[in-house]
């Protein structure tokens, strides 16, 4: 599946002074805020982490609240599906309008009736709903199949 | 001018015709599409349909019922700006209006647009949040039998809704969870509304999705429940008028309240009288009564404990009775949280001092601790106050052994009304009252600084019992407080903190009193005791005691332990211990105890909302 990577990624995370307390318990919990988002800086959706913090001296940071900065070095796995990417998931829903479909477990896309290959057509078999193709009997998409 | 029935353009009155599933959908699509081309008519009507809501012929209802699943079917072609005011008015529909099928077929249509684009997830949340509670019109049927009906086809149809739309885009429980937190009524609003937002809360809770959003949502609940509290009769509370003793009667018999005389001029007594008219406490009471209502729940389905280490950082009668339904596990991790929260350097003072009063509250009052493990909590106290004392070897000085003093207040009041669990136990009495002697006899001399009422009872009731003997005299003239205790107690007056008193509010008191230790149920009956006493020749020391004690016997009797039988009760002289009630001091901020002290860290193992502030 395109779209995912790996990266090595140097950090530089600001953290609140009250925070010193208890450093690397704060440096997780920030980093914990971040996965399944889009992230600008990364281009992509954060999935998993793995950090080292690299230097036990961090620079104070004047100023009215005085942030102390951290460099970290993070081990990152970013999903950036760009426009035509080849991507895998799941079948959740099918309808004659649309197929919903659940990438890597957490993100959900759907294929509209106009962007469904016009060699499936949409078909009711004992109930259940599935796209069937025209050319080939037994390829069949329903609830469930990977796609 | 009147609201013109739409039709179909293919409809006729006198003729029925019956249209497919698909032809009403692609209709309908047509009626979208042609916006773009700037034909409004048939959008219009379709509009029309979605604002006509109230008093709905039979006909009117199936019509609405169609359109919407028609709109269900042809979700792909609602576009967000051409279509803005169809839209907003399905956003606006309330399915507390309409019968079963209409609300099954809105729900559908709402599942169906949240799940086909991202823009229209966090709307579509929206609305269903907005549909925890009923227009304003409603809230007066909530209680009739039609009332309960309606809320129940509602709620079950928007919580289904939560689950649906869940399973096709999984992130939406994070979402979910920030609108119905914004979305929380505040304690402003009319109190039925908050009452059964709440009530979804809960659902939500242990609900299908209750695992990715329980916790924050619990601790939403709480937070609110906090707010009520600190809200009640405080401006009222803070009159420094200390002339009842903690120990004497408190209220147990509800029924007995008499109506008695007024309050002095000038002196506020919070009592049950006084908060009945009060709508915050009506409302803060309804509420506990839901969490306690909820927590039963949780307690039958065996989730208790998982929902507990939620609790752990909140309100403290939800944590009392949460402790009361599972005491073993529970009831034990509390007190040892507390524990551990005491004996931490690292901690900050007041937390400390509040962490031990909150145990000493909590061990003396809770009917469904064991002995043993009340003994053990105690034995780790006054096994850290007697490493305290050799470590240190000053003299008297309130403010800065504030921690040690607190520890030993804790101890003695703990002891006041649990004496009968040591007494009968000889080989607790070595092993706790030796170290417990010394540390009461050494140069920092904490039965002269701790709460005079606390040094008091517990001084007789140690004599009583023969515990030690006591070389000082300590007269303290019946003072409740003095000097030296408010010196270690401080602006928070920790000294005087004693959480656990009895609950004032009526509904959830009922849930809290099987479980609750009243002062009566333990007060000693030393008068016996001091009469053997007298033919004895004891030595000097025991003798300068009893004097003490004999002489200010009237005093005492009372201010202390007189039981709720003894006397005319006087309901209205509400005292001291109940104006404890519940006590979050108004500088919560600076040290909540009943909020947040850790919140966990963890990596998400799978979708998990944060907790962290996302910026400082």
């Amino acid at each position: 599946m395109e779209g995912l990577s790996v990266a090595d990624a140097n950090l530089l995370m600001y953290l609140h002074p009250s925070k010193s307390r208890n450093v690397s318990q704060s440096i997780l919990r920030e980093l914990g805020s971040l996965p399944f988002k889009f992230n600008e800086t990364f281009d992509g959706v954060l999935l998993a982490y793995d950090v080292n913090i690299l230097d036990k001296q961090a620079k104070i940071l004047s100023g009215v609240h005085p942030y102390f900065g951290l460099r970290l070095k993070a081990n990152l796995l970013l999903f950036s599906p760009k426009p035509d990417m080849l991507l895998e998931g799941k079948v959740v829903k099918l309808s004659q309008e649309s197929i919903h479909v659940i990438v890597l477990g957490f993100s959900s896309a759907i294929i509209t009736a106009e962007n469904i290959h016009g060699e499936f057509k949409y078909r009711t078999k004992d109930k259940e709903e599935l796209f069937a193709s025209k050319s080939h009997k037994r390829h069949v998409i329903k609830v469930g199949t990977m796609i | 001018m009147g609201l013109e029935l739409p039709k179909y353009p293919e409809m006729e009155e006198d003729q029925v015709f019956n249209f497919t599933d698909s032809e009403i959908v692609s209709h309908v699509k047509q009626a979208l599409a042609s916006v773009l081309s700037g034909d409004n008519n048939s959008y219009n009507q379709l509009v029309g349909v979605m604002h006509h809501s109230k008093h709905l012929a039979p006909d009117e209802v199936a019509l609405l019922e169609t359109t919407l699943k028609a709109l269900a079917g042809a979700v792909s072609s609602i576009d967000i700006t051409y279509h803005d005011s169809l839209l907003s008015a399905i956003f606006c529909m309330s399915m507390w209006n309409y019968g079963p099928h209409v609300a099954d077929a809105l729900a559908e249509l709402i599942v169906s647009l949240a799940i086909s684009n991202g823009k229209y997830l966090d709307l579509c949340l929206g609305m269903l949040v907005s549909n925890f509670t009923p227009p304003p019109y409603f809230l007066d049927k909530l209680k009739m039998p039609h009332g309960l009906e309606r809320k129940g086809q509602v709620l079950s149809r928007v919580h289904a809704a939560f689950k649906k739309i869940a399973d096709y885009v999984p992130l939406a429980p994070l979402r979910l969870l920030t609108i119905v937190l914004q979305g929380m009524p505040t304690i402003y609003h009319k109190d039925r509304a908050i009452v059964i937002y709440v009530e979804n809360m809960l659902k939500l809770e242990s609900g299908e999705i209750g695992e990715l959003v329980g916790s924050t949502i619990l601790m939403a609940v709480v937070d609110r429940l906090i707010e009520l509290d600190v809200e009640i009769g405080w401006d009222a509370i803070l009159q420094d008028d200390f002339s009842k003793g903690i120990f004497e009667m408190e209220l147990e018999d509800v029924d007995d309240i008499e109506e008695s005389a007024e309050p002095d001029v000038g002196e506020f007594r919070l009592s049950r009288k006084s908060l009945a008219g009060n709508s915050i406490a009506e409302l803060l009471d309804n509420l506990l009564v839901l969490t306690f209502e909820h927590l039963e729940s949780c307690e039958r389905e065996g989730r208790l404990a998982k929902v507990f280490e939620t609790l752990l950082q909140s309100f403290q009668f939800v944590m009392f009775y949460a402790c009361a339904l599972d005491p073993e596990n529970c009831g034990m991790r509390f007190a040892t949280m507390l524990a551990d929260l005491f004996v931490q350097d690292s901690q900050p003072q007041p937390t400390r001092m509040s962490a031990v009063s909150y145990l000493a509250s909590y061990l003396s009052r809770a009917k469904f601790l064991a002995a043993s493990s009340i003994s053990s909590m105690l034995k780790r106290l006054v096994d850290w106050c007697l490493e305290y004392c050799e470590a240190h070897d000053g003299d008297i000085n309130p403010n800065a052994h504030r921690v040690f003093y607190s520890g030993c207040q804790a101890i003695m009041y703990v002891l006041c009304f649990r004496m009968k669990v040591f007494v009968d136990v000889p080989r607790l009495k070595s092993e706790l009252l030796i170290p417990l002697e010394q540390v009461l006899k050494h140069k920092l001399n904490p039965l002269k600084v701790c709460l005079p009422s606390v040094v008091e009872e517990f001084l007789r009731q140690a004599k009583a019992a023969s515990l030690f003997t006591v070389c000082k005299t300590f007269i303290f003239d019946g003072l409740l407080e003095s000097e030296l205790s408010r010196a270690f107690g401080g602006l928070e007056r920790l000294d005087t903190f004693f959480p656990f008193d009895p609950c004032l509010l009526k509904k959830c008191d009922s849930f809290i009193r099987p479980m609750f230790v009243f002062w009566s149920m333990v007060k000693p009956t030393h008068d016996d005791a001091f009469d053997d006493d007298d033919d004895d020749d004891g030595s000097s020391d025991d003798y300068l005691v009893q004097d003490f004690v004999n002489e200010n016997e009237d005093i005492m009797n009372d201010e202390f332990g007189k039981s709720f039988d003894e006397q005319g009760v006087d309901m209205d002289d509400f005292d001291y211990a109940l104006k404890k009630m519940s006590i979050t001091p108004k500088a919560t901020s600076n040290y909540k105890f009943g909020g947040r002290f850790q919140e966990p860290a963890r990596m998400p193992s799978r979708i998990r909302p944060s907790t962290s502030p996302e910026s400082l």
